[in-house]
């Protein structure tokens, strides 16, 4: 694929056959049909690739296109990987699944997709607002929310465990089929659970290392404290009070952490529940479901829940992909109504019932389809796990920070770095967090 | 008139032919056109990248903008890169005289097991040199995950433990060089064995004749004898340890606060993953000089040794 020249009649043509798409589904004709490639995330979930190739084969034989699916994985990084090549050689797929930071990132190479989500958000109700965070960049946006990959990395908690040594019925607080009656499910509460378990030799396997779950679960800990390194200005804030006490509460829970945890990556945690060796990760149900077909007995004891509330609210770790079309596209009306058809709400629910219910999809009026009342053992295992009574604020890691310190405050581990510094290394307070600021200013250069 | 000018532009055509055949038997010309296919080859996987990249490391984080040495400049003045500088140096350094002190050992050892057995052993030594790295550390993070351990479960009964292999600086830093000089040392054991085989046996008697102990043997004859071997060995090992990644990717990613971090790891978390390219390009390449210096000053010294035999 060669790089095309972004002129003003070009993206005069696109806008107006991005309009016709809007007012009506897309035609086959001279200048829409053709050759369509587009990357997908290659699923964690056995089979969950399968409901997103049908549902796009079935586009393409309806309008004609020849469509090519490659399936990436993100084992080792290969997506982060592909979309930072394709971006560099102005060359590749024409859709590509991209990284929840990704929107912010290539934005000056992705075709805004307003005309595209304007009719979903109709359909499908309101995007969640860390989904507009991340997807809707410059008041525009530039990918559509993909349902595949999408996961809350809330508590996945042993039943059993939580009861025996916490003393909290789980279940009781988050009851399948009902609304949460968890006031009592604060961060106190989380603690001293923690440290109960901890005793009993079941500790609550959270990493403090620099991947995505042990970032994504520092980071909404320090939100329920209302506790941002950078604010949504781009200003430092990470001397203020809110982030030390944030770090007090840390060092607290840290004491009950495995004495590894700042080597976990996203699969320590996993091997640790399937082991049965702790009563609580903070996972999507891959862990469960890896369970469910090697240990049967554990996974008949778990359940999936909201987050515990802090001072400032109670946060649960959410990230989302994007499907996004790179503006060297050869064929933007195509890949337009591509997306448009993978988000229409039986396709997704195609999807999150392929996955088992590990998908969550981005838009409000999705979040209470059967399978998550119905998937188990035990039965309702997953019901709370898509949120569906807004009952927490979906929040990712660094923000409100602007995306590009945000992501550089993601993926560097900034606040787990500073929790492992002050929790574990007993550096003192004023140093922590004269060495984040001083990271901070790094990531800020232009 | 017409047939003079005839006869001396046949002439002159002749000549061009003449000169061409000429140039085509040359001896270089021929030895280039042969190596011309290797030339391309290396400019095209090897120049062209490398200048891309000194292109890239002197953009702006944008990349609108040629900044000329700027992104050195900030990294200069980053506590984090000194650090991944001081990590990288002890990484290659420790890691290559360990290797090489093992390979040493073990050639001799290997030099003295008779014929047939000794074909066996190094067959069997050479295994983690050959087993693809990324592989082979994916094993190596079993044996040293919290739950799974068997480093653990084999130190619990002696009351020891559980030692956070992974999660503490220390020890992270010792795994991460215990893997590599498992990967590498065949390596050193291979070439230095080489290079044993090719002492001759004769100096070994006439020592022995001599009274010399088997430490002097080893001193005075077999170290001189493998100088140039062990210079070349340990020059393209420590190129291509401070260069390393995969080790440390599988492993540790860095972790824990980036105390494991090498320079390609480094560039990777900067350049890929928080999408500044530039940066990442910046750090790739500050070893090029001093491994270049490095490199000049151990060749030069054994192009020296060699004329003087």
């Amino acid at each position: 694929m060669t790089a095309r020249k972004v002129t003003r009649r070009f993206v005069a043509k696109t806008a107006a056959a991005s309009s016709a798409l809007v007012a009506a589904p897309f035609v086959r004709g001279a200048f829409a049909a053709g050759k369509l490639s587009i990357g997908f995330w290659d699923h964690w979930v056995p089979g969950a690739n399968k409901a997103v190739e049908a549902a796009s084969k079935a586009w393409a034989e309806k309008e004609k296109v020849d469509l090519s699916i490659d399936f990436i994985t993100s084992q080792g990084n290969k997506l982060i990987i592909t979309a930072a090549a394709e971006s560099q050689a102005k060359s590749g797929h024409d859709i590509l699944a991209f990284g929840s930071w990704d929107p912010a990132r290539y934005s000056d190479q992705l075709v805004p997709v307003d005309d595209i989500m304007a009719p979903l958000i109709k359909a499908n109700g309101e995007a969640s607002a860390i989904t507009q965070y991340l997807g809707k960049i410059g008041g525009k946006w530039l990918g559509v929310p993909g349902t595949p990959g999408a996961q809350f990395k809330g508590p996945c908690s042993r039943i059993d465990l939580l009861k025996e040594h916490a003393g909290i019925d789980i279940q009781a607080l988050y009851p399948a089929g009902g609304p949460p009656k968890a006031d009592s499910w604060t961060l106190d509460a989380f603690l001293k659970a923690a440290g109960a378990c901890h005793k009993a030799g079941v500790p609550f396997a959270i990493g403090l290392g620099t991947t995505a779950d042990s970032v994504d679960t520092c980071g909404a800990i320090f939100q329920s404290f209302g506790a941002a390194v950078v604010n949504a200005k781009g200003e430092i804030t990470v001397k203020s009070d809110k982030v030390k006490q944030a770090l007090e509460y840390w060092k607290q829970l840290v004491a009950f952490l495995p004495p590894d945890a700042p080597s976990y990556d996203d699969a320590t945690n996993n091997r640790a529940f399937v082991a049965g060796k702790t009563a609580l990760i903070m996972n999507p149900p891959s862990a469960w479901a890896v369970a469910r077909r090697d240990q049967p007995k554990i996974a008949e004891q778990t359940w999936h829940h909201g987050m515990a509330a802090g001072p400032a609210g109670r946060y649960g770790p959410f990230t989302t992909p994007f499907w996004g079309i790179w503006n060297f596209s050869k064929n933007q009306p195509a890949a337009k109504s591509l997306l448009t058809a993978l988000s229409q709400a039986p396709a997704i629910e195609e999807m999150v019932k392929a996955s088992a219910g590990y998908d969550i999809p981005a838009f409000a009026n999705l979040t209470t389809m059967k399978v998550w009342a119905e998937e188990g053992p035990p039965k309702g295992t997953l019901y709370h796990y898509p949120n569906p009574f807004n009952h927490q604020i979906l929040s990712i890691a660094a923000a409100p920070a602007p995306h590009k310190i945000a992501v550089q405050i993601y993926r560097h581990g900034l606040e787990t770095q500073m929790v492992v510094r002050y929790a574990i290394r007993g550096e003192p307070m004023d140093r922590v967090l004269g060495w984040a600021a001083s990271e901070l200013e790094g990531y800020m250069r232009t | 008139m017409a047939d003079t000018a005839l006869r001396v532009s046949a002439a002159s055509s002749a000549d061009k032919r003449s000169g061409l055949q000429k140039l085509m038997q040359r001896k270089s010309t021929i030895a280039f056109l042969m190596t011309l296919p290797l030339i391309v080859l290396i400019f095209t996987l090897v120049a062209y990248p490398a200048g891309y990249a000194l292109y890239l490391a002197m953009l702006n984080k944008a990349m609108t903008k040629f900044v000329w040495f700027k992104n050195f400049d900030f990294l200069f003045s980053r506590d984090t890169f000194w650090m991944v500088v001081w990590q990288s140096c002890l990484f290659a350094i420790s890691a290559v005289v360990f290797k090489a002190f093992i390979g040493f050992v073990v050639a001799h050892l290997v030099n003295n097991i008779p014929g047939k057995k000794q074909r066996k052993w190094r067959g069997m030594l050479l295994v983690p040199w050959v087993i693809p790295a990324a592989m082979s550390t994916l094993s190596w993070l079993w044996l040293f995950d919290s739950s799974y351990s068997a480093f653990n479960w084999l130190l619990e009964p002696l009351g020891i433990g559980p030692i956070p292999w992974l999660g503490e600086t220390g020890w992270a830093r010792f795994c991460v060089i215990l893997v590599n000089v498992w990967i590498g040392a065949p390596f050193f054991m291979i070439m230095y064995l080489a290079a044993l085989k090719s002492v001759p046996e004769q100096l070994h008697e006439a020592a022995e004749i001599d009274g010399a102990s088997w430490w002097q043997r080893i001193w005075y004859i077999n170290l001189p004898m493998m100088r140039n071997i062990i210079a070349i060995t340990a020059l393209f090992s420590t190129i291509l340890t401070f260069a390393n990644f995969d080790i440390v990717r599988v492993l540790t990613r860095g972790d824990p606060l980036n105390t494991t971090h090498l320079f390609a790891t480094w560039a990777f978390r900067l350049g890929i993953e928080s999408g500044d390219i530039p940066l990442g390009a910046a750090v790739s390449l500050f070893m090029v000089p001093i491994l270049a210096v490095g490199a000049t000053i151990i060749l030069r010294d054994i192009n020296k040794r060699g004329s003087e035999v």
